[in-house]
């Protein structure tokens, strides 16, 4: 279609000019202007003189695809007073997220076509983020049935998991890869032996055996995944593992990509930005599945993101109301909000000089884009025009009373960052800020 | 008696635990528990100390001993004790512990005595209430008073706390009260070791100051203090050691293995003992060696100075943070 058509079409154009143009799909990083025209990106990078609706001038900006979180919980149907589609999705627009991936892990759980349908009838009356779902790897969460996967994924599944716990029994794993490899489907564990781990709360050290709690020791994360690895290697299937938080889990993954299994991994920012030390005095915002680990660990996992072990950076968003964390640190839920600090915090990396800006925004965008199978998180023409504005370097301090999320359970209140979303656009639409 | 000055003056608003307590405080509630056991041999007993205060045992946990040794200690500084037994009450109502906090708080108690089986628990409903608060047991976590009325129990034998070797055996992992007294020993200048089988201790706890061994003959060398912890019975069969029996020929105290103690060495158990399982009834029972009818008596005076010391503060304007 000429430029002639498509305005004589009436599909509004936005032009944004001078940013900063962050693409990793094409390993583009200039300065340079895009256009979008209607849904689409028209044009990305150099100068671009074409009349628009709107010209945005973003000099000093970042342009780059608009996140995708490939791991959220939503709370959405069951949970609603802790997150819904839409606090969820208004979470996303803040954070700079136009994609997420929603764990099954609601009431009921994503494990029948039906639910799958309603997520996305819900995320189309929303209009906010993008939403996709994993499905339940086994019926009810509960370990031991299969789901209807090809079903499932015909309808519209990305993948299969038990969300947050592992599918810990090795025979039902092996069928669940067996299975999902006989449809060429993903699957996401939760590498964790919840058998070393099942009762812990916290990473087994010296923190966990001053505050007398019960620990969960790192290497239950290293014996999962090298299980799920030997079990792959008969099977097929593409695998997963989610929030890797351990120098020898890291390492497990590193050597599997090495022996050539399709293997990917995520990681989450308090995985690289909080050690155990964090959880101080009993703090159950601190309080996370897996837990945080040591120092050592931490430095492992920024060390994965830095060579590419770890593919993905995800918000492991999970929102929780007061009531299910100000309780007795062991009785207190596990996990923490963070879709609308996943971009400042993933860019500590780059302040910090551990990756470049591009490399990050490849863990934020076109990496988890590929491992999903979904044709977003590009700047190229033609594309649909989910895009996230940023500036790189502003400073601000995380202050979790301004989350859009209904939840405010993070470890991060206070802590100075720099970096902050301006502008969220998916499919042309500007989703943050909110229209007056 | 009277805090001799501000300089060692109790300088928190709870006693939560031993941990971050210094020498100087802790010598405070020895010096002052010393008197009361004196008090306590008497036949008048009673003190008007804290006549008119209202003192809230509020216990999430069941406990016979503990309670009762709050309750006597309460009682005879004239407070008003109110015996709140949580675990049957509110909390199968589903009523949060912070409600639970909340409740009590408009009672306008000046001290909670609590208990719950979760580590961390009493900080967290200290944080709620106006009044002062004693831990009397969280989860795996501290138990002040009773590290206070063993550190007596020793100081009142052997004179003096610094340059002792004592011996914490048994079930460390689980047990606050092996925590507060590595704590407190260490705090007051003794050499701590712990002994026991590997499953029973938790990682790094060499990282709290302690020397760590697997065998009683080598952990039990030349001590002076020997602290037995209880093993409850559903460790013992299986889950963390195989059975009371073998648990018994291996970490059992008897004379047999008290042998490797100096001569003079003494033996304490925080109670209630198993007799057989960690300890041997000719020993738990000797009076030369024994002093855990001593513990008991020390408790009731270590609480008495807990809750002066307490009520004291709450008496000199707002409560220090």
């Amino acid at each position: 279609m000429s430029e002639r058509a498509a305005v004589a079409a009436g599909a509004a154009r936005t032009l944004i000019r001078g940013a900063r143009l962050l693409d990793p799909a094409s390993g583009l990083d200039a300065i340079g202007d895009l256009l979008i025209e209607g849904e689409r990106i028209a044009a990305a990078g150099g100068i671009i003189a074409a009349s628009a609706a709107e010209i945005v001038e973003a000099e000093g900006l970042c342009l780059a695809p608009g996140l995708v979180d490939m791991r959220v919980q939503l709370r959405e149907p069951g949970a609603e007073h802790m997150e819904s589609i839409e606090s969820g999705g208004q979470a996303a627009a803040a954070g700079g997220v136009t994609t997420m991936v929603a764990l099954p892990n609601t009431d009921p759980p994503v494990d029948d076509v039906s639910v799958v349908e309603f997520l996305a009838r819900r995320a189309r009356e929303v209009r906010l983020a993008k939403i996709h779902t994993y499905a339940a790897a086994t019926k009810r969460l509960a370990g031991k049935q299969l789901t209807e996967m090809g079903l499932l994924a015909a309808n519209g599944a990305v993948g299969f998991t038990d969300g947050t716990k592992a599918v810990a029994d090795a025979l039902v794993m092996r069928r669940v890869l067996s299975y999902a490899a006989n449809f060429d489907l993903l699957v996401v564990q939760h590498p964790e032996e919840p058998s070393l781990g099942g009762a812990g709360e916290v990473n087994e050290g010296e923190i966990a055996t001053r505050l007398g709690l019960a620990a969960i020791p790192a290497v239950a994360e290293v014996i999962m995944i090298e299980r799920d690895l030997r079990l792959l290697e008969i099977t097929g299937a593409r695998y997963h593992a989610a929030h890797l938080s351990t120098a020898a889990g890291v390492e497990a993954i590193r050597r599997a990509k090495a022996r050539g299994l399709a293997v990917t991994c995520d990681t989450a920012p308090p995985y690289f930005a909080l050690n155990e030390t964090a959880i101080g005095d009993y703090r159950t915002f601190a309080k996370l599945s897996p837990p945080l680990r040591s120092e050592q660990d931490r430095r492992a996992v920024v060390e994965g993101l830095r060579d590419g072990t770890i593919d993905a950076i995800a918000s492991d968003h999970a929102p929780w109301d007061q009531d299910s964390k100000r309780l007795p640190f062991s009785s207190a839920a596990y996990g923490i909000v963070g879709l609308e600090t996943l971009l400042p915090l993933s860019l500590e990396l780059y302040h910090n000089r551990h990756l470049g800006l591009l490399e990050v925004i490849a863990r934020l965008t076109r990496n988890p884009a590929d491992i999903l199978r979904l044709p977003i998180g590009r700047l190229a023409k033609g594309a649909a025009a989910d895009l996230v504005l940023f500036d790189p370097d502003l400073s601000w301090h995380i202050s979790t009373d301004e989350f859009r999320s209904k939840s405010k359970n993070a470890p991060f209140d206070g802590r100075p960052v720099e970096g902050r979303v301006v502008r969220t656009m998916v499919d042309g639409r500007t989703i943050f800020p909110r229209e007056q | 008696m009277q805090a001799a000055d501000c300089d060692s003056a109790f300088r928190h608003r709870h006693l939560l635990g031993i941990e971050g307590l210094s020498p100087a405080e802790i010598e405070q509630f020895l010096d002052l528990a010393d008197g009361y056991v004196e008090l306590n041999r008497q036949a008048e007993k009673k003190r008007s100390l804290l006549r008119g205060r209202t003192i809230i045992n509020c216990f999430f946990e069941n406990s016979t001993r503990t309670r009762t040794s709050f309750e006597v200690a309460g009682k005879r500084l004239g407070a008003d004790v109110i015996n709140m037994a949580v675990a049957v009450s509110s909390m199968v109502k589903g009523e949060t512990l912070i409600d639970t906090a909340m409740t009590l708080n408009a009672m306008h108690p000046d001290v909670l005595v609590v208990r719950h089986p979760e580590s961390g628990a009493v900080q967290l409903l200290s944080e709620k209430v106006d009044c002062a608060v004693v831990n009397a047991g969280d989860g795996s976590h501290e138990h002040p008073t009773q590290a206070l009325l063993d550190a007596l129990t020793i100081r009142r034998r052997k004179g003096r706390l610094g340059g002792l070797t004592v011996a914490i055996c048994g079930d460390v992992l689980h047990s606050r009260v092996a925590r507060s007294n590595i704590a407190l020993l260490n705090t007051m200048g003794a050499r701590v070791r712990v002994v026991a089988p590997r499953t029973l201790l938790p990682a790094a706890i060499e990282r709290l100051g302690v020397e760590v061994f697997h065998d009683m003959a080598n952990g039990l060398a030349d001590v002076d203090i020997v602290m037995m912890l209880r093993l409850q019975s559903e460790r013992m069969h299986g889950s963390f050691v195989p059975s009371s029996r073998e648990y018994f020929h291996f970490f059992g105290l008897d004379y047999d293995k008290l042998r490797a103690a100096k001569p003079d060495a003494l033996i304490m158990h925080p109670g209630p003992m198993n007799r057989g399982v960690e300890i041997g009834s000719e020993v738990a029972d000797d009076i030369d060696r024994s002093l855990i009818r001593h513990q008991v008596e020390m408790g009731v005076a270590v609480r008495m100075a807990c809750l002066e010391i307490l009520a004291r503060d709450l008496a000199n304007g707002p409560p220090l943070p």
